[in-house]
């Protein structure tokens, strides 16, 4: 068995241990700004609208989008109509969905990044599989940076989780940035509070 | 000496046959690199949190056995199978047995520059196992029949137009169409077919929890999440040098990896997988292939705290004007340079020579590996070991006679001050290797030493 001898190479090789660093100074105590997290957001090709009621999330999608006619979603209070039975299968039931609905647990104000787990998602592939993807995040939930994030989600609890920053892009032919590469083509994020 | 390539300054001659070219290269990965300065200066903490960084990679190296041990036992408890190849035959092995136990016979992949090191692809073809590379760039390279240029952009090499028509050959769409976007959207289309039909997805690690057995995979096309979640397997391959020890640390570098990479925030998806989806199955390969030796070596270590940013390769003078397939290796760069010749000395002597020791790679890392001490120590060392050019080693002799004795080293500035005024076309040919896509500099009349005399107050 190779795990043997592995480990027993490095444990003899190993250099002597140091001390962690300690995190704390990088670590905020307030909240994030909104409106930095937007900005960030809007950089990276996504969009974000400022919304007060689950109620207008329909209007700007009919204003915003011409491609989009099979919708789904996890909460029916976000999208009236949009298909709510859709968890059953392996996730390939989702391959000809135009815009997912979810919610997010919360955004990062310094990389416009949102927090998405599999207990809100249900089905994991959703985010990615979906044409356009549109996230519900509370505007008082905006952290500030990376290591508020993560004390916020504390220890985790369910088998997946994903920061998603803006739509699926890729730069690798010369250099110029395509929205939609293999995930969403867009991201719109509606910011309730 | 006998060697399986051509050394790097071979190769980096042929890329040079075509000046604009290099111009674009090098022009291309500049512009990167400013990028990723700008989004450095937007954090008043960089420099702390580079720091922070190599520090608890230092931790990680010095108790690397213990975390990987807590990696495994948290990992399996997760559901995952843990699996360890002590190199890259046994990890090729590893995965080919799973790929034989579903019996499937093409699968996706996304990007892993440990499955290149291993030479996966070839592997499992001889095997008649298909892999499909999904990010757009290893893609394009691997219709291309090539390796990747670029750790992080993989076909920084190619131009538009033959993208269009190895697209054209390959996937249909119109002769001489070359717009990315057009492109990209036919690659989209293309994958896709293979996400849904393939039943088995590989994925690559950037990080991996000790603490909580999770892995955390960056893409920024959602290849990686489009392949693992739609796959009944899910088989993560990864160095054992990818451990870190607790959840917060992923805040120090998923803050530094974009950022360093190509100037982005951070990537469009950072996934967390931590336990199989109901019904799959997940495999982790652990690959050593030469880190438990690199760990042993005192002046070398610290490569092992790379994190794959790329960022040493944009800024690198050598780099962007001699391409990545000049490197020979699966990594190329600086830091492909200091961890080739860990596998191979005798194959990989060259590298650690492809560089100006100029520093700035050193000064990007974002977890501070000293990358150029590092290549002037392998210089040592590959010396001693006898795996330099003797023409190298004479010449090198020759400089420490002239450098070592004033008199001699001023008679032989004076010369050749002389003979460069005097008769350019001595060293302005072909037989000057320092001729070659270069214009030899004007000689001064006086020497550095006899202007001081004169002008010192």
């Amino acid at each position: 068995m190779s795990r043997e001898a592995i480990l027993a190479a490095i444990k003899k090789n190993q250099p002597a241990t140091q001390v962690l660093p300690d995190l704390a100074g990088f670590s905020h105590a307030g909240p994030g700004d909104p409106e930095a997290f937007r900005k960030v957001v809007e950089a990276l090709g996504g969009q974000v609208f400022e919304i007060t009621s689950f109620d207008e999330i329909q209007p700007l999608v009919a204003e915003h989008y011409t491609d989009v006619s099979k919708v789904v979603t996890i909460n029916p209070a976000y999208f009236a109509g949009a298909a709510t039975q859709w968890q059953e299968g392996d996730g390939r039931q989702l391959e000809h969905v135009d815009l997912a609905i979810i919610p997010g647990q919360f955004g990062v104000a310094e990389n416009g990044a949102i927090w998405v787990t599999e207990s809100e998602i249900e089905v994991r592939v959703l985010p990615f599989i979906t044409q356009h993807l549109a996230i519900v995040i509370n505007k008082d939930k905006i952290l500030p940076t990376m290591h508020d994030a993560y004390a916020y989600i504390g220890a985790p609890t369910t088998g997946f989780g994903a920061f998603i920053a803006g739509p699926s892009k890729t730069a690798d032919i010369e250099q110029s940035l395509v929205l939609g590469a293999h995930g969403a083509k867009s991201l719109t994020v509606f910011m309730i509070g | 000496m006998e060697q399986k390539h051509k050394e790097h300054s071979v190769l980096a001659e042929a890329f040079n046959n075509n000046e604009p070219r290099v111009n674009w290269h090098d022009e291309t990965l500049w512009w990167v690199r400013q990028k990723r300065d700008k989004m450095a200066w937007t954090l008043p903490e960089w420099e702390e949190l580079r720091e922070a960084a190599s520090q608890i990679k230092h931790n990680v190296l010095g108790n690397l056995h213990d975390y990987l041990l807590a990696f495994e036992k948290n990992a399996i408890a997760n559901g995952a199978v843990v699996h360890w190849a002590a190199d890259a035959a046994e990890h090729n092995r590893i995965v080919l047995q799973l790929l034989q136990q579903q019996g499937v016979k093409r699968i996706v992949k996304s990007k892993s520059m440990l499955t290149e090191e291993c030479h996966l692809n070839p592997y499992l073809a001889e095997h008649g196992i298909e892999v499909v590379d999904t990010d757009l760039g290893e893609r394009i390279v691997q219709l291309a029949k090539e390796p990747p240029s670029h750790i992080v952009l993989p076909c920084i090499h190619k131009k538009k137009e033959e993208i269009g028509d190895l697209f054209h050959e390959h996937l249909g769409t119109p002769a001489g169409n070359a717009d990315p976007k057009f492109l990209t959207a036919a690659a989209r289309l293309h994958l896709r077919k293979e996400f849904i039909q393939s039943r088995v997805a590989i994925t690559g690690v950037n990080f991996a929890v000790a603490e909580t057995g999770e892995m955390v995979v960056c893409t920024n096309e959602g290849n990686a999440d489009m392949g693992a979640h739609l796959a009944d397997v899910h088989i993560a391959c990864m160095g054992i040098e990818k451990i870190i020890p607790e959840r917060k640390h992923l805040g120090v570098f998923l803050r530094l990896l974009a950022r360093s990479a190509t100037g982005q925030p951070i990537t469009t998806y950072s996934s967390h997988f931590r336990k199989p989806k109901a019904g799959q199955q997940v495999h982790i390969v652990l690959v050593d292939n030469g880190r438990s030796r690199q760990l042993g070596r005192e002046d070398f270590r610290n490569s092992l705290k790379c994190i794959r940013c790329g960022a040493c390769m944009n800024t690198c003078p050598v780099y962007r004007r001699s391409g990545g397939h000049s490197y020979h290796n699966a990594i190329a760069g600086p830091i492909g340079s200091i961890l080739a010749p860990n596998l191979d000395m005798k194959d990989y002597a060259d590298l650690p020579f492809a560089s100006t020791l100029c520093g700035s790679c050193s000064n990007v890392c974002p977890v501070k590996i000293d990358i150029h001490q590092q290549l002037y120590k392998w210089r040592q060392v590959l010396t001693k070991e006898g795996h330099t050019k003797k023409t190298k080693a004479a010449g090198m002799h020759a400089m420490n006679i002239v450098l070592s004795k004033p008199g001699l080293y001023k008679t032989a500035g004076g010369v050749g001050r002389w003979v460069m005024r005097t008769f350019p076309a001595v060293v302005n040919n072909g037989m000057n290797p320092w001729y070659k896509q270069r214009e030899m500099p004007e000689a001064p009349k006086q020497s550095f030493a006899d202007w001081y005399k004169k002008n010192r107050q």
